[in-house]
């Protein structure tokens, strides 16, 4: 079974980051269902071309935060626990919105402020939809 | 039977202008070991050394079980080196040396051995004399791997070669990593390569051996912290910081054993950390030998 991951050299991130986000967008797009069995972790780190060590981590990160469960003799599999493609993608959200508050408070743009422009580029992207159609 | 694939304890060799120098080495069976150090820095003398090339002055050397050199005969039936000074008969073709290799070892796999001729782009009936620098060293790495050793002793196996080549190699390399009973050692400048496939890193600088554990934890360890520092606020020497380059109100503050902590600690004496990055094993290189080298100047 082939994994569809992808490693990137040009990302700074270490290896093992790398497959945990991707393996988490598997899952929050849908096509990794719950309960599906995924690579074993030396299968995946052949195909990955990555070390066995690299991807132990990742599996047992993504384990340690309900991704995904690995029982003895019975390989790995997505945790199934309902919602869960939902709740990866809320993460992404939360972790985006962080990202604009320290960006704006570096800027020193103010919380009311920074909603405002969120309400615009709402409105701009909204209106560009609207053309398209 | 031990676990281990390779066992080097206070290990030592003294050559007129260089001396190994209490090398402690270990290979855990079903892992890739990447070792990694400035030219001269003592990989090809440990290499020579575990494989039985080179007898050690003191020290215990064990490969697969076996105590080297004195057993290297019975050792060398499981495993594969490779080396830049290893020479194949320059009129003979590849396939020559194929069936030379496969009269002596009764492991050789000969379809593994055909889909390695395709997969690195080689013909049999190509001359050795003919061949480039990326052509010689897959069809040495083709004679080793079809063997199918349960250890694979590579010195500087991607060294030279083009990116194409290169990847051809490392894929070659992780899929051994298939079978668990499999154990890889090499050496390489490229930290690119022993970033990406191996389970273990060992750093060697001058003769010594500076860093030796898990890849992923090394790699942990490590951190960048950039830092703005308000005029006339000094920074606290931290344990676990080895280097602190300034300029201006900008700081960076290298951490060979990072703590969390440590941001606090900054922010504490007046400094705003503003980012904490972790670091390729590229960087980690560049600063590990720098530091060395500030240490024999100091």
């Amino acid at each position: 079974m082939s994994s569809g991951l992808f490693i990137s050299q040009s990302d700074k991130r270490p290896i093992y980051l790398q497959i945990m986000e991707q393996m988490k967008q598997r899952v929050a797009v849908g096509d990794w269902a719950e309960g599906q069995a995924i690579p074993s972790i030396r299968q995946l780190a052949v195909d990955l071309q990555v070390s066995v060590i690299t991807v132990k981590r990742a599996y047992l990160e993504l384990e340690r935060e309900g991704v995904i469960v690995t029982q003895q003799g019975k390989g790995s599999h997505v945790a199934s626990s309902p919602g869960l493609g939902t709740r990866l993608q809320e993460q992404e959200l939360e972790k985006h919105l962080e990202q604009a508050i320290r960006l704006a408070d570096m800027l020193g743009i103010r919380p009311k402020d920074l909603e405002a422009r969120l309400r615009e580029t709402g409105d701009r992207r909204m209106e560009k939809e609207e053309e398209q159609v | 039977m031990t676990d281990l694939a390779i066992e080097l304890k206070r290990v030592g060799k003294r050559y007129p202008y260089f001396a190994l120098d209490n090398i402690h080495l270990e290979v855990p069976h079903g892992q890739i070991m990447g070792l990694i150090g400035p030219n001269g820095a003592g990989k090809s003398t440990t290499i020579r050394i575990l494989m039985g090339l080179v007898q050690q002055d003191c020290g215990d050397v064990r490969v697969l079980g076996r105590r080297m050199p004195a057993e290297q005969i019975a050792a060398k039936w499981d495993i594969g080196f490779a080396s830049e000074d290893m020479r194949l008969y320059e009129g003979m073709t590849i396939e020559w040396h194929m069936n030379f290799i496969r009269s002596i070892y009764p492991n050789w796999d000969a379809p593994y051995a055909q889909l390695l001729l395709k997969r690195f782009g080689l013909r049999a009936e190509q001359k050795i004399k003919g061949l480039s620098h990326g052509q010689r060293v897959k069809a040495t790495l083709l004679l080793v791997l079809a063997r199918r050793p349960r250890l694979l002793v590579l010195d500087e196996p991607t060294t030279g070669l083009d990116p194409v080549a290169r990847h051809e190699i490392l894929r070659e390399l992780t899929a051994v990593m298939t079978d668990e009973g499999r154990s890889i050692l090499f050496s390489s400048h490229n930290t690119q390569d022993v970033e990406q496939i191996s389970d273990q890193i060992t750093f060697i600088d001058r003769g010594r051996i500076i860093d030796s554990m898990d890849k992923e934890a090394y790699l942990d360890r490590w951190r960048r912290l950039r830092l703005e520092v308000p005029l006339g606020i000094a920074l606290p020497a931290l344990p676990g910081i080895i280097g602190i380059r300034q300029d201006g109100r900008l700081a960076i503050a290298t951490a060979n054993v990072f703590a969390p902590d440590m941001a606090n600690e900054y922010e504490s004496s007046g400094a705003r950390v503003k980012s904490i990055e972790t670091m390729t094993l590229e960087e980690i290189f560049v600063a590990n030998v720098e530091r060395s080298r500030e240490e024999v100047e100091a």
